[in-house]
Parts: C-alpha cells; sequence; structure tokens
C-alpha cells in the first residue's frame, strides 16, 4: 500500500488528505458545536439537528439564486449574507421547536431523542415537498472557486480554507459566548444548579430556548459551509449525525475544547485512511475505533473533567 | 488488631474537586457495639457511611471489615460482605408492595439465573411475614410502598436491610420526620435488632442517641474531634464549642 | 412459578385475544397475499416484544436493534442461499456451486466462514447466537462501566451504522446493498409459493408465542421485578446485593436473541435480507412499533409492530408524503401524549370505564412499572 509511492509524494499525500480532513473536520466542529451546546450544556438529544442544518444550506441555496437573478453584481458578497439568514432560520426554528417539544421533555432524555427523530421526519418531508426530491447545487461565487497551490505538490481548495476559517471564528465566537457572556454564565449556572439558578433570578426558560436556538442557528451556518462540499437535498442531514453525535460524545460532552480535539481526530484519522482504503472501510474502521475507545473509556477520550 | 474490630476505618480521605469533606479519618468498631457519629451539618458524617458502603469513590485510606477490604469491592459485594446501609431520605421501590421489596432484598437469588428461578415458597414467605412483624408492617403486606408514611417507609427500608440480617448495619438519621410516637417504636426496634449485630447510627436527636449509645464519634470537618461515651462527649470542651460556638 | 403467578386472568384473556386476532381473524379475512404481509409484520413483533423487556421493563434504549435483526436474518440467509446455489442451479456461472452475487464480484470459492452455514443445524445455532454474542460483547462492555441512557443508545446507533457500511461495502461476501436474494428452497420445501408463505405466517404466529411466553416467564419471575427496579433506581438496587450489570447484559442479549429469530423468520417468509434491515433507520422504526404498543406490555408491542407495519403499507402506497408525516408526527405523539402507549391508553383510560360500565369494581393492580400519570415514565 505505502511502498508504492515514493517520501515526497507520500507527503504530499498526507497532506493533501490532511486538508481534506481540515475540511471535513471544520464541518465536523460546526455541526457539533452547536450539538455540544445543546448536548453538552443542556443534556438534550437533538436527533433532527442534521435537518437545522440542512436548512441553512437551503437558505444559502435561496439566497445564492436570489442574487443571481436580482443582484448579480453582488452575488461575490452574497455569502456572508447567506449565512447570517442561515444562523437567523435555523436559530428561529429551534426557539419554536423548543417552546412547542422539547420544553417538556427536560427529564426524559430517551424521550426527547424519540421525539427529535420524529421532527426530523417530518422536517426531511418538508424539505422534500418545497424543494423537491432532487438535490440542488450552490453555485459558488467566483473568488472561492479553485485552488492555492502551496508547494508543487500541494494544493489547498479555496472553499476549504474559508469553511475553516469560518469553523475557526464560529468557535471562538461560542467560546466567548459561553464563557464570557452573561448568557453562558447563565446557561452554566442552569446546568449546575437549575433550581438554584431559577431562586436567584435567572429566567431559566428564557435561557434554555435561547441556547437551544443558538445550537440549531450554528448548526445552520454549518449547514451554509457544507454546501460548499457537498449538494443538498432532503435526507443529507442524515449523512454525518451519526458522526456528529459521537464526535460530541468522543469528546467528553461537556468540554468545548474536548469537542475541537475529538472532531479533529475523527477527522483526520478518516480522511488519511480513506486514501488507502476503500471509503467504507475507512469509514468503518474509524467508527469502530472511536466505538471501541468509548467502550473501554466512556466518559470520552478528551473529557477534561474527571468527577468521582 | 483485627480480631478486636469488626470494623477499622483508617486514614480514610475523600476530596470532592480539592475540597477535603472526609480528611484522614480513622475509627474502630467493637463487634455489638452501637456507635452513633454525630456532628454538625457539613461535619463529612454522610460521606463517611457513602465511602463504607461503595456509594463514593475514596481518594485514600482503608476500610477493612472483619479483614476484608471493602474500598476496592462493588457495592453488591459490600452488601454480601455483610454490611448494610440505610438512607437518610427513605429509598424503597415506590411502584412495588412492601412484600414485594422485602422479597427484593431477600438474600437469595442475587445472580441471574437465580432472580430467573427464585420462587417465593414458603420459607421465604415465613421470613418475609417475620420482618414485617418486626417493622411494624404485617399489616400493610400488599399495600404499594409509596402508599405508606415517611415512617412506615423509613421502617420498611430497615426491614429491607434486616431480611439481608447484615453483621454492621449503617443508619442515616432513621428517625428523621418521625412523629414523637414513632420515634419511640423506632426507638424500640432499633435496641431490638441492635442486639446482635454491630450498628452505626448517624443522628441529631440526642435523647435518641442517648438511648442507643454504646459510644459516641463527634465529627467536625471531615476528622474525629471527640470520642468515647455519651457522657464524656458531652463534656468535652472542644464538642460544646463547635456546637455552640459557631 | 405457580400458574397463577405466571399468567394472571387478564394476562391470560390478553393472550388468548392476540392468538385468536393472529390464528383465527386475520387469516379469516385476509388474501393470501396479504396474509404474507401480516406474516412479515409478525417478525417485526419479535424485536418488538424483546424491546419491551429491554427497554420498557429494563430501561435500556437500545436503536441497533436491526443489527440484531439482520445477523440472525443473514444467517438464515446463507444457508437458504447455499441451498438454492446448488452446481446444477448455477451452472452458467463462471464458477458453480457458490452465490450469484459471489461470482458477479469475481470470487472462485466459497469463503471460509460461509462453509458451516450448509449445516441448517449450524445456522439455526447461529441465528440466536451469534446477535447473542454480539449483544454480550458490547453489553458487557458498556454495562459493567455503568455507561447507559443516552450515550448507551448512540453507540448501538453506531453499530447499526457500522455494520451497514461493512454489509454493503463487502459486496462480494455479503451480497452489498442487494443483500442476499433468490431464495428457494428450505431441504428441498419451497418457501416461494403461495401455500409455504401461509404456513409460514403460521409458524411466525406459534414461534411468537413461544418467545411471548418466555418474555411473560420473565416479566413475572424475580427477574421482571428486578428489572423494574433497576429501571426506576439502579443504585439502591445495588445496594440491595445485586450487581446491576449481569442483568442489563442478561435482558440486552435476550433482546438481541429474539430480535435474530425475527430476522431469520424474515428472511424466510419474505424471501430476501439486505441491509435495508440492518440500519439506523429501520432500527429506530423497531422502536416505534414498540413505543406505540406500548413499551410496558408485551401483548402491545406485538400490536404496535401489527398497525404501525400496516399503517406504513396502506399509507405509503396511497400517500406517501404523507406517511412521512404521519411517522414522525407518530413519534411525537407517543413520546409527549402516550408514552405508554395504545396498551397503556387501553389499562387507563378505557379498561376502568369499561369495568365500571360493566359493574366491575377498579381492581388495585400492582401494575409493574406503569406510573398512573400518562406524562411521566421513567426513562
Amino acid at each position: 500500500m505505502f511502498a508504492d509511492y515514493s517520501w515526497p509524494e507520500l507527503g504530499a499525500i498526507f497532506a493533501m488528505q490532511g486538508f481534506a480532513g481540515l475540511i471535513l473536520f471544520s464541518v465536523f466542529v460546526l455541526m457539533a458545536l452547536g450539538l455540544a451546546i445543546i448536548f453538552g450544556q443542556m443534556g438534550v438529544i437533538n436527533m433532527a439537528h442534521g435537518e437545522f442544518m440542512i436548512l441553512g444550506a437551503y437558505v444559502t441555496y435561496l439566497v445564492s439564486n436570489l442574487f443571481a437573478d436580482y443582484m448579480p453584481a453582488l452575488f461575490s458578497g452574497y455569502f456572508f449574507l447567506a449565512m447570517v439568514l442561515a444562523f437567523l432560520a435555523s436559530g428561529a426554528l429551534g426557539l419554536l421547536v423548543e417552546w412547542g417539544m422539547i420544553r417538556h421533555l427536560y427529564k426524559r432524555p430517551l424521550d426527547t431523542l424519540l421525539a427529535t427523530w420524529g421532527l426530523s421526519l417530518i422536517l426531511q418531508q418538508i424539505y422534500r415537498s418545497v424543494f423537491g426530491a432532487r438535490e440542488v447545487g450552490v453555485s459558488i461565487p467566483d473568488w472561492m472557486m479553485g485552488s492555492l497551490p502551496i508547494t508543487d505538490l500541494i494544493e489547498v481548495p479555496i472553499n476549504g480554507i474559508f469553511v475553516m476559517i469560518l469553523a475557526v471564528s464560529i468557535s471562538l465566537g461560542v467560546y466567548a459566548l459561553m464563557f464570557k457572556s452573561n448568557w453562558g454564565r447563565q446557561v452554566r449556572a442552569i446546568n449546575q444548579n437549575r433550581v438554584m439558578a431559577g431562586a436567584v433570578g435567572i429566567n431559566t426558560e428564557w435561557t434554555d430556548r435561547l441556547t437551544f436556538g443558538i445550537g440549531c442557528g450554528v448548526a445552520g451556518v454549518a449547514g451554509s459551509a457544507f454546501t460548499m462540499i457537498g449538494s443538498t437535498g432532503p435526507t443529507a442531514g442524515q449523512l454525518y449525525i451519526v458522526d456528529t453525535f459521537l464526535v460530541v460524545v468522543f469528546g467528553g460532552a461537556a468540554s468545548l475544547l474536548g469537542t475541537l480535539a475529538s472532531a479533529f481526530s475523527i477527522s483526520q484519522a478518516q480522511s488519511i485512511m480513506e486514501f488507502f482504503l476503500s471509503g467504507s472501510m475507512a469509514k468503518v474502521l474509524t467508527l469502530l475505533v472511536v466505538v471501541g475507545i468509548l467502550m473501554i473509556r466512556p466518559q470520552g477520550l478528551f473529557a477534561m473533567k474527571l468527577r468521582k | 488488631m483485627s480480631e478486636r474490630f469488626i470494623l477499622s476505618v483508617e486514614s480514610l480521605e475523600v476530596s470532592f474537586d480539592g475540597f477535603k469533606a472526609v480528611n484522614d479519618l480513622s475509627f474502630y468498631v467493637e463487634p455489638n457495639e452501637c456507635r452513633v457519629i454525630i456532628g454538625p451539618n457539613g461535619a463529612g458524617k454522610t460521606t463517611v457511611l457513602d465511602l463504607i458502603c461503595g456509594r463514593t469513590k475514596a481518594t485514600s485510606g482503608s476500610v477493612k471489615f472483619k479483614d476484608k477490604e471493602l474500598l476496592s469491592m462493588r457495592e453488591d459485594q459490600i452488601v454480601h460482605a455483610g454490611v448494610g446501609r440505610k438512607f437518610q431520605t427513605p429509598s424503597v421501590y415506590e411502584d412495588l408492595t412492601v412484600s414485594e421489596n422485602l422479597e427484593l432484598s431477600y438474600p437469595k437469588g442475587h445472580g441471574v439465573f437465580g432472580a430467573l428461578m427464585f420462587q417465593r415458597d414458603d420459607p421465604v414467605k415465613a421470613r418475609i411475614n417475620e420482618i414485617a412483624e418486626t417493622i411494624f408492617l404485617d399489616d400493610q403486606l400488599d399495600e404499594k410502598a409509596a402508599f405508606l408514611s415517611h415512617g412506615q417507609k423509613q421502617w420498611l427500608e430497615i426491614g429491607m436491610l434486616l431480611i439481608q440480617d447484615p453483621e454492621l448495619l449503617m443508619l442515616d438519621e432513621p428517625v428523621a420526620g418521625m412523629s414523637v410516637a414513632e420515634r419511640k417504636k423506632t426507638a424500640e426496634l432499633l435496641n431490638r435488632i441492635i442486639q446482635d449485630r454491630s450498628v452505626i447510627v448517624i443522628e441529631h436527636d440526642m435523647g435518641f442517641v442517648a438511648d442507643i449509645a454504646t459510644r459516641v464519634t463527634v465529627m467536625h470537618q471531615g476528622q474525629t474531634l471527640s470520642e468515647g461515651s455519651m457522657e464524656r462527649v458531652q463534656n468535652d470542651p472542644k464538642v460544646i464549642e463547635v456546637y455552640l460556638g459557631h | 412459578m405457580t400458574l397463577s403467578s405466571f399468567m394472571s386472568r387478564k394476562d391470560l384473556i390478553g393472550f388468548a385475544i392476540l392468538a385468536a386476532v393472529i390464528f383465527l381473524i386475520l387469516p379469516s379475512i385476509l388474501d393470501s397475499f396479504r396474509l404474507n404481509l401480516f406474516g412479515k409484520y409478525l417478525t417485526y413483533a419479535f424485536v418488538a416484544v424483546g424491546l419491551a423487556l429491554c427497554w420498557g421493563a429494563g430501561g435500556i434504549l437500545s436503536l441497533g436493534q436491526g443489527v440484531f435483526f439482520g445477523l440472525g436474518g443473514y444467517c438464515m440467509a446463507m444457508f437458504l442461499k447455499l441451498e438454492a446455489s446448488t452446481p446444477e442451479n448455477t451452472s452458467i456461472q463462471s464458477t458453480p456451486g457458490i452465490p450469484d452475487f459471489m461470482d458477479w464480484n469475481q470470487l472462485t470459492e466459497l469463503p471460509v466462514w460461509w462453509q458451516p452455514f450448509y449445516s441448517l443445524t449450524f445456522a439455526m445455532f447461529a441465528v440466536v447466537a451469534v446477535p447473542v454474542v454480539f449483544a454480550f460483547i458490547i453489553g458487557f462492555a458498556m454495562f459493567t462501566r455503568r455507561v447507559g441512557g443516552v450515550y448507551f443508545a448512540i453507540i448501538t446507533q453506531a453499530f447499526a451504522a457500522i455494520l451497514t457500511i461493512l454489509i454493503i461495502g463487502q459486496q462480494g461476501y455479503t451480497g452489498g446493498v442487494n443483500g442476499i436474494t433468490d431464495l428457494r428452497t428450505l431441504l428441498g420445501w419451497d418457501i416461494r409459493t403461495d401455500e409455504a408463505k401461509t404456513t409460514l405466517y403460521f409458524v411466525n404466529g406459534a414461534l411468537l408465542f413461544v418467545v411471548l411466553f418466555i418474555a411473560q416467564y420473565v416479566r413475572k419471575s424475580k427477574l421482571g421485578r428486578l428489572l423494574i427496579a433497576m429501571r426506576d433506581q439502579e443504585d439502591r438496587v445495588r445496594f440491595s446485593g445485586y450487581n446491576v450489570a449481569n442483568f442489563k447484559i442478561f435482558i440486552f442479549c435476550l433482546g438481541a436473541a429474539f430480535a435474530g429469530i425475527g430476522g431469520a423468520m424474515f428472511t424466510l417468509q419474505v424471501g430476501f435480507m439486505s441491509p435495508t434491515l440492518v440500519g439506523i433507520v429501520p432500527s429506530i422504526e423497531m422502536v416505534i412499533f414498540c413505543a406505540v404498543g406500548g413499551r410496558l406490555s408485551i401483548l402491545g408491542a406485538v400490536y404496535g409492530a401489527l398497525l404501525v407495519n400496516w399503517a406504513k403499507t396502506t399509507f405509503s402506497e396511497a400517500f406517501p408524503e404523507l406517511w412521512l408525516l404521519g411517522l414522525g408526527g407518530l413519534f411525537i405523539a407517543v413520546v409527549m401524549f402516550f408514552p405508554n402507549g395504545l396498551a397503556g391508553v387501553w389499562s387507563e383510560k378505557i379498561e376502568p370505564r369499561l369495568l365500571a360500565m360493566l359493574g366491575k369494581p377498579k381492581t388495585h393492580d400492582a401494575k409493574a412499572g406503569a406510573t398512573s400519570p400518562a406524562g411521566a415514565p421513567a426513562e
């Protein structure tokens, strides 16, 4: 397997697979961040998370078409507006879902799992009816196309770099929110002692709602990013949901840093293996290793705090 | 040393995120003794019981029960070794009847196949009835535990322990929340069951303590403050300061 | 246990009604085509009953029952495929005597691990053993480390994904995404005829009742009561002297065994086995069969499997879009409004009114675990 390539070639392969892995990493990060906020901080399992992401992707698609039809001059900038709208759309849907369904199920995580699965089926069907069963492609502005040659053998796709920058900035943003803002403090307070948090005047209802909304909003932005590496269809959200959950669990759900580390290792492992094994075996092996490690160390590989 | 004591706690320590709830604690319980642990709230009394029965993992130290090191055993193994623990808030199986609660605690059929094959035959029924009488619940055998009064639930939990016939019984505030009449009955009950075993009790009601204690250990901030007979401890200036000074 | 503790009069009536429905009513009102469909639904009921024990009584939600269903199904499919791939039947292949999909994938001989499946005894043994061994490994790793609840559910889901990808990726050995098809005879008996399918319907029904009796025994034994105690107060049970992990492993393996049998019967009834029955989506559908029927009731689970699948076939033909919306809505409705399923609605709403109308006093039933407010069951 490895013997077919010379050393510089192997290096280049690892590097390019590494970059491909970095793009995968970025998507994982964006999806996992939203999920980690919701699951890690609130203990809620949202099996419809992928569908919130796809909503963002569809919004991006709509915005790109809008600009292409009515404001072609501004087309190169549409993406930033699309991301903002994606955040708002998914976030708003998240607020609605929290109000209508999630808040009744807080003490019952397994039931939340099932109910949100039902929601995902409904959303998939709605997407199918509104946007059609076929996948839609999103046109990328010119400046995002093509690749940057770094060395003779290594080329990095520009949209990949963009997605990575996005992932990093959103991670920083979420980190700042969680640990520096008032809201973040309230969420952590509720997480540690809901009753007391309520007693000191924190509006637990609205904090929960906002948290869920923000988690879904981040998923919406992930959906925007996703349009650059995959095509958008009603069932595309299902593609990554298991991976995303594993990333969150593997990273030790309560830790944002753990989530990042976990997303990185899993995406890199899969990407590098993909080059040498068939796509499906690489996936199987990665999943098996992750699950295997989880079976031995259930708190996740990167759990920062070890209780009891 | 080990034959003299049924329970040897040595240098027991547990810390939660840096806070030492139990700090280098040592005490020794003799067979057939009734040791009462008293102390202000937050002294670590319940934590000590948690550590002994395996509910919480100790950071260091040793707990030897009849020469067996309990700290390395699982909760159910500790129960089988002969240590029974009653919790502060009554934890009975609310959805099951009194007799089903007792039956679950019956010391037979604890493995998977034992549980599958378990028959409620005459010896089992007899023992359940016997225990039910001891704990004043012989008329409530078919009553769901959820419908018992607070005091009755405490008795049921004591019954669930008794039926296991432990050599060391640990009770955490057994009369908390009970009426005066119930307390009297409970004191009676405890005096009876103490006869054949060693008991550790955590309590606040000093009258009750004086009634049943062989020796008293006073805990404060995770350590032993004073130890001895009730009188000795009551007159110990350190104890007085801790209870009245703060 | 005594006969009366094994089955109360109420249970007996329930079993009798189900028997009447399966063995008398359905066969008399359905044509052979639809009876065959119900035979298929019955195979799903095996999984649902297993979940009623594992999840309803034990509180262990497995989103990967498709794995066990599939493993059992594939074991049976392998036996049947080998029987159908005699050198005479496969004479046009480049390598006669091996299954067609192996030939298409340029395999020239039967892989070693397929060999034992020439024997029906081995295959039948494998149908139960393979899922149970898997369940044991997963259960042991997770339950001894006290991993449960949501984490456990996600990991079972991951296994469903892993097995599906593996099966699809290894086309040459497993038939890939199409599965193992074109099964013909079981020891010479043609399973494709209408008569055969009708016979299989009754065999399924009978086998289901065997499984139901086992489940009933488990429920009524001390182990059954323990499961419920563990579901609601796991820590307390440890202090009553029980190694909780062992019990969880046992019930998880039992659920896997039931699912494996169901899978094998599915292969016989329908005539093929494919990865579409193994993955995440079918696994979570199996959970909804149990949830709709009533996770606390083994009979309810059977009705749930029959009903939901009947609805699925009926609606997805006529109104495919509506079906997915309906299924999604069903998940949400069951969880939020009737968590104990139809069986719960029956025992909490309909039965008391029925008894009141008939003038009989309400039975003060120590119903295993069914807390009365239909909105707050334990996980």
